[in-house]
């Protein structure tokens, strides 16, 4: 226990950087996936199909693969150190945007992998939205714009929200693989370097780990549970 | 996209400005496909026969090594995937199955033993619940990153046994969890009247759930297990990453220290891990069909399947439970 204690400080840094890492990637797949989502229900085919072969390329792949690809394939094409990831501005919130090139290329493959998934939870949330909807506004003389803001979209949300919550829960999980591949800064590197360098024992190592872990996705699942029953409440 | 929720029934004149904005579309993507993926390429020497050659030239004198290493590196991690399968598999079976037994004992007085049985079967089975309900949440929410290390770690210092092991214990503690879940609120989605025929014909609770319960449980999720099955696959690629398991990655990149080949190797084992999973995320696509025409499930609201649709196949994450009472309640 006095363990956990001792380097609590360590833990807490390593919770931040898997914290940063998630939020960024979290903000990023978002809008990737956004963008992607508006590709597959477009009207025109060229663009449903790229869509559908992004989500099918990434949504296959192991995040691991993706990940190797990002680090090891992208400096060969000349994007050296990702380091257009460098914002400024940005890198004084989040160092690690600035200083560690890891940290761009794992948060590259994170937000290329999450993105298929999160496309794929705003397409659905799209397709449940029933037609009759979309009939009724459209005969009610509203504009594509208008059903889009004033119909389809607040409802495809309301479908769309707990999956979404899922996939970033998920995407929490997954940033563990940055920790254990590389330097990422994160909470899994951190606890490796604790147990496999530094020599501490596996068990109070272990239960700052998990506790870090689960200090994330246990209350965000509980707050997507609420929201799943407050939804299913009004639904119907 | 005939009955989209987005658009109304093309006209002729939509369906000209269709066309129009597709066809610009298609050589806009084209263009750009050239330009940032073609050239990046072709500029940088990444399709140059010296990388790639090993891997698509039989005439080649690393081809033959390179694919006998490859043949290996699948082997291995098809041998994890399936074994760690399998142990999710029966672990999940005895979770749900341990779970829902629990919640049928919930209540009950055991009147019919001696009194100090009684009390202990009363808080013996009060304990289990919590107990099984605490190691599903723990294990849930915790990435297979880290029970893999934990697991790693612990062979390192006390086991000392085949790395294969490692990936089957690491990968199972997290998805017989899940596959746990699956199963158990498949079966809390059934609806009523078929736990009350059960009962109602004499059958015990743990009948009622072996013989009546997990049966269709197992029909209903099928395409959500055949899902998490893709999730177990594509975390085989963990186990060369933390544990040192020779599956297909670690081998690919064994290969790339030799011939320096990043981009063209990694590629190569992705599209292999594309194809397998695509074939069975198809798999799963189609079982769903099934389930639904076949009434097992009903149709009712489009949201609730394609949620459920959904948290199946995004995440490997459990379908909230709330999803399948509002699919299976009002089977029609």
């Amino acid at each position: 226990m006095s363990i956990l204690i001792d380097n609590f400080d360590l833990f807490a840094n390593g919770l931040l950087g898997t914290i940063r890492l998630c939020l960024l990637a979290a903000v990023g797949s978002l809008l990737l996936g956004g963008l992607i989502a508006a590709f597959r229900v477009s009207p025109l085919p060229p663009l449903r199909a790229l869509g559908t072969g992004y989500v099918t390329v990434f949504r296959n792949m192991p995040l691991t693969v993706v990940m190797f690809l990002s680090a090891f394939g992208l400096p060969p094409l000349g994007v050296n150190e990702a380091s257009f990831l460098n914002v400024p501005g940005l890198n004084f919130l989040i160092p690690q945007l600035g200083n560690n090139a890891f940290f761009r290329f794992a948060l590259i493959a994170i937000v290329l992998y999450t993105s298929a998934f999160v496309c794929e939870a705003l397409r659905a949330g799209i397709n449940a939205v029933p037609t009759g909807q979309a009939e009724a506004a459209r005969s009610l003389g509203l504009t594509f714009t208008q059903n889009l803001r004033n119909v389809v979209l607040p409802q495809a949300w309301k479908f769309a929200v707990v999956p979404i919550g899922s996939v970033i829960i998920a995407m929490i999980k997954n940033s563990a693989i940055a920790g254990s591949f590389g330097v990422a800064g994160d909470l899994m590197y951190t606890s490796d370097v604790l147990v496999s360098q530094e020599g501490l024992p596996l068990l109070p190592v272990f239960l700052g780990l998990s506790g870090g872990y689960l200090l994330l996705t246990i209350p965000l699942g509980l707050f997507l549970d609420a929201v799943e029953r407050r939804r299913a409440a009004t639904i119907r | 996209m005939s009955n989209n929720v987005l658009y109304d029934a093309p006209g002729p004149r939509t369906r000209r400005n269709t066309l129009i904005a597709s066809l610009l579309a298609g050589v806009l993507i084209i263009v750009g496909l050239y330009f940032f993926v073609f050239r990046p390429l072709q500029d940088h020497g990444q399709l140059s026969m010296q990388l790639w050659g090993p891997i698509i030239d039989p005439g080649n004198e690393y081809f033959s090594p390179l694919w006998d290493r490859m043949r290996d590196g699948w082997t291995a991690t098809f041998k994890a995937a399936i074994l760690a399968l399998l142990a999710s598999f029966i672990v999940g079976t005895g979770l749900a199955m341990l779970r829902a037994q629990l919640r049928a004992n919930k209540g009950r007085r055991y009147d019919d033993r001696p009194r100090l049985l009684s009390a202990a079967s009363y808080y013996g089975s009060m304990g289990a619940s919590g107990i099984s309900r605490v190691w599903v949440e723990f294990f849930r929410g915790l990435p297979v990153v880290v029970t893999l290390f934990l697991v790693g770690k612990i062979a390192d210092n006390y086991l000392q046994w085949d790395p294969l092991w490692t990936v089957i214990v690491g990968l199972t503690l997290y998805n017989g969890v899940v596959i746990g879940e699956i199963l158990r609120s498949g079966m809390a989605g059934l609806p009523t009247g078929q736990r009350e025929a059960a009962s109602a014909v004499g059958l015990s609770a743990g009948q009622s759930i072996r013989l009546v319960q997990l049966p269709q449980a197992f029909r209903i999720m099928l395409p959500a297990l055949i899902s998490q099955a893709v999730v177990i696959f594509k975390d085989t690629s963990l186990g060369g990453l933390i544990v040192g398991y020779e599956e297909a990655l670690r081998v690919g990149r064994g290969i790339v220290e030799v011939l320096n080949n990043s981009l063209p190797m990694y590629l190569t084992v992705g599209i292999m891990y594309m194809a397998v999973c695509y074939a069975l995320s198809k798999l799963a696509e189609y079982f769903q069909r099934r389930t639904r025409r076949s009434g097992l499930v009903a149709v009712a609201p489009a949201a609730a399947v394609s949620a459920l649709e959904l948290s199946i196949e995004a995440s490997g994450e459990p379908i909230k439970e709330a999803d399948i009472p509002a699919q299976a309640r009002a089977p029609r």
